[in-house]
């Protein structure tokens, strides 16, 4: 049980210290456009990222499974201009039935 | 491309009120999400013996779904706290230049930037995204709010009565979140073919390491994409 504290609390401590860095250092100041330019992509870099990861990621394989389903008819319904909240649940409700039937 | 970071940008004291409530309400679907996830990290860690109190406090403490389901499943699976923490730190390591980008836009001194630093969570982050480098800081905060609540009540619940819940990947909710982050990278797409072309590199470079780096590195290394800002358009 006191291995789960620690881990609990140096884990926080750990998150907040990384999420504190950037702005204590960089402060206020305007970032050179060069930097400014690169943090521009950085949005769509992590997303794709994060995307395709908890899509096809299982711990460290890559797998195929019912969430590619889902994701896929999402990646559909927005391509065909469907509200954001009808895509992510048609995305759950795909991968349910997918899990449930095949 | 989009010009630089320009300082009339930053809000005004009148309009900052509403772009809270609006950060709340783009955050809201998010809330849900994270409170489904909340859900299944209560039951998890519930599952392994953890108890009630200490899922709670960790979500209260640490706020961060990826790093809380990387411990469990390192603790859950015999590691240690060591193996638990690097796991955490590695996962997390990606709000390191996330809050470099907002840095410009927090304000006040070093402490209250720590703290409004603390707002940074992936979805906030994308949508206070105002392209060209560009972030709306009271949108960011405002959505991260309910998204902290979710959380915690979620991680509660989970906790406390997990049992009815059952498991919420039969209902298909884990595809929530990859489902959302695909609307915010179509948002983020429009911003040109050099968003398209980084968006290609970094989904390739995090798929080719998924299976030899510790999960959070690929995510992390496939920032290295965003470098191709630095080629002149």
């Amino acid at each position: 049980m006191t291995t789960l504290w620690v881990t609990i609390f140096a884990v926080a401590l750990a998150s907040a210290t990384i999420k504190a860095a950037g702005p204590v250092l960089v402060g206020g100041r305007e970032l050179p456009p060069r930097a400014v330019s690169v943090i521009a992509l950085l949005a769509p870099a992590l997303l794709a990222a994060l995307v395709v990861t908890e899509t096809f990621g299982e711990d460290q394989h890559l797998v195929l499974d019912e969430r590619a389903v889902g994701v896929a008819v999402a990646a559909v319904a927005l391509a065909l201009r469907a509200p954001v909240l009808l895509a992510v649940a048609l995305a759950a409700a795909t991968t349910a039935l997918v899990r449930a039937f095949v | 491309m989009p010009s630089g970071v320009n300082g009339t940008e930053r809000g005004r004291q009148g309009a900052d009120g509403g772009r809270y409530l609006d950060g709340g309400r783009a955050g809201f679907p998010f809330a849900l999400a994270t409170l489904v996830l909340g859900i299944s990290f209560g039951v998890l860690a519930r599952s392994l013996g953890w108890g009630t109190l200490a899922p709670i406090v960790f979500s209260v403490v640490a706020f961060s779904g990826s790093a809380q389901f990387a411990v469990a499943s390192v603790l859950g699976s015999g590691g240690g706290a060591i193996p638990a923490f690097i796991a955490a730190v590695l996962l997390n390591a990606r709000f390191g230049p996330m809050g470099v980008a907002v840095a410009p836009y927090l304000k006040g001194g070093p402490f209250r930037r720590a703290l409004e630093g603390q707002a940074v969570v992936d979805a906030s982050w994308a949508l206070a995204s105002r392209g060209g480098g560009r972030f709306d800081r009271e949108f960011m905060i405002g959505a991260t709010a309910p998204q902290g609540v979710a959380w915690i009540v979620g991680t509660a619940i989970g906790a406390l009565g997990g049992d009815f819940i059952g498991d919420p990947e039969r209902l298909g909710l884990d595809v929530i979140f990859p489902a959302f982050f695909l609307v915010l990278l179509a948002e983020e797409l429009r911003g040109g073919r050099r968003a398209i072309a980084v968006a290609l590199i970094a989904a390739a470079l995090a798929l080719v390491l998924v299976p030899f780096a510790p999960p959070g590195v690929p995510v992390i290394a496939a920032c290295a994409a965003a470098l191709l800002g630095l080629r002149r358009s």
